[in-house]
């Protein structure tokens, strides 16, 4: 049971774990590496597709794209500049995670918040419930109930 | 009945209100709907071949307005609707000193000159190779049609095919004002 628990909040952890942890470090510099332009393809949105990012849709449009990128990063632009550019042309809409600042950063604080508040809401339910007495003890019965009681039960067993 | 479980009794329909405010906001706008940052913004300049070999440049459009008409043969129907009220406005207004360009969008050259002979373009249209130009307008998917002022401006932007009162509303506009 308690490795199913530590297993269920690993996998609630690693869930909640912001998206840039998973992008991996800049490229090397000199000639523009794949991986580079993969970075850079993956924070931005498809066009045409919308919920893809440039790097994974198989699109006309992406690979136009991801051209782009290659032949900015290539004539020496840094990627923060290469976003920089699509931002300036798409409007912030073209990152797949919202920027970290202003109204925007609502979107990356509230489902921590929602999670703290929902941990500390169940914890109360289950303190309470806990603490609940077991049901009331019955009342005492009268004596007169009490011998008919016995009466009865004594009929019954041959 | 005690006055906590009154409260904890409304508390759960009453979670559900904020939730069922914001679906009902969600649904009613228009995911497709994004402003263009680039109103209001000088338009990237450019420079293409026009599909009869001339070229075609937005920098010695200064002082002129621009209309620019993004396009694909393959954008049925949006662009074949728009396509005779575009020759149309430019016909009307192309003596008062309205530019009228066609980029055509990822399109292959035999269909893209088909459908430019279908409708009689005479105003320029010039392919966009690797959407260079397209990227640098902001454009999301074809027909969109952006309005240049004299100076050089990004005044508007529609999404979809044009009609002729928003074609001639748009362009006498622009038309009016100073250089």
């Amino acid at each position: 049971m308690r490795g199913l628990i530590a297993l269920a909040v690993l996998a609630v952890l690693l869930g909640a774990a912001p998206p840039a942890l998973a992008a991996g470090p800049a490229g090397t510099k000199s000639p523009v590496s794949e991986d580079t332009v993969h970075e850079v393809a993956s924070q931005l949105r498809c066009v045409v597709c919308q919920s893809l990012s440039v790097a994974d849709s198989p699109s006309e449009t992406a690979h136009q794209m991801k051209d782009i990128i290659r032949e900015r990063l290539t004539a020496g632009e840094s990627p923060e500049q290469v976003r920089a550019y699509f931002v300036e042309k798409y409007g912030t809409w073209i990152l797949l995670s919202p920027p970290r600042q202003g109204f925007n950063l609502l979107v990356w604080i509230v489902p921590f918040v929602g999670l703290g508040l929902g941990l500390v809401l169940v914890l109360i339910v289950v303190r309470r419930w806990s603490r609940r007495p077991a049901a009331p003890a019955a009342p005492p019965l009268d004596p007169a109930m009490r011998a008919r009681i016995r009466r009865e039960m004594a009929e019954r067993e041959p | 009945m005690s006055g906590r479980s009154r409260i904890l009794r409304w508390a759960i329909p009453l979670a559900v209100v904020p939730v069922l405010v914001l679906l009902a906001y969600g649904f009613r706008t228009d995911p497709r709907d994004i402003p263009s940052p680039l109103l209001g913004r000088p338009a990237s300049p450019f420079k293409l071949t026009a599909f009869d070999g001339k070229p075609v440049a937005l920098e010695s459009l200064r002082g002129q307005v621009v209309v620019v008409n993004f396009w694909a043969s393959w954008c049925y129907p949006a662009c074949y609707e728009e396509a005779p009220t575009l020759e149309r406005a430019w016909k009307a207004y192309k003596d008062r000193g309205l530019v009228m360009v066609g980029v055509n969008y990822q399109d292959k050259d035999e269909p893209a000159r088909r459908f430019l002979t279908q409708f009689g373009h005479t105003f320029p249209n010039a392919p966009d190779p690797g959407s260079r130009v397209s990227v640098d307008f902001g454009v999301y998917g074809v027909p969109e049609t952006y309005f240049i002022d004299k100076k050089g401006r990004v005044r508007f932007k529609q999404v979809g095919p044009v009609s002729d009162e928003m074609l001639k509303s748009q362009i006498e506009r622009l038309l009016a004002e100073a250089a």
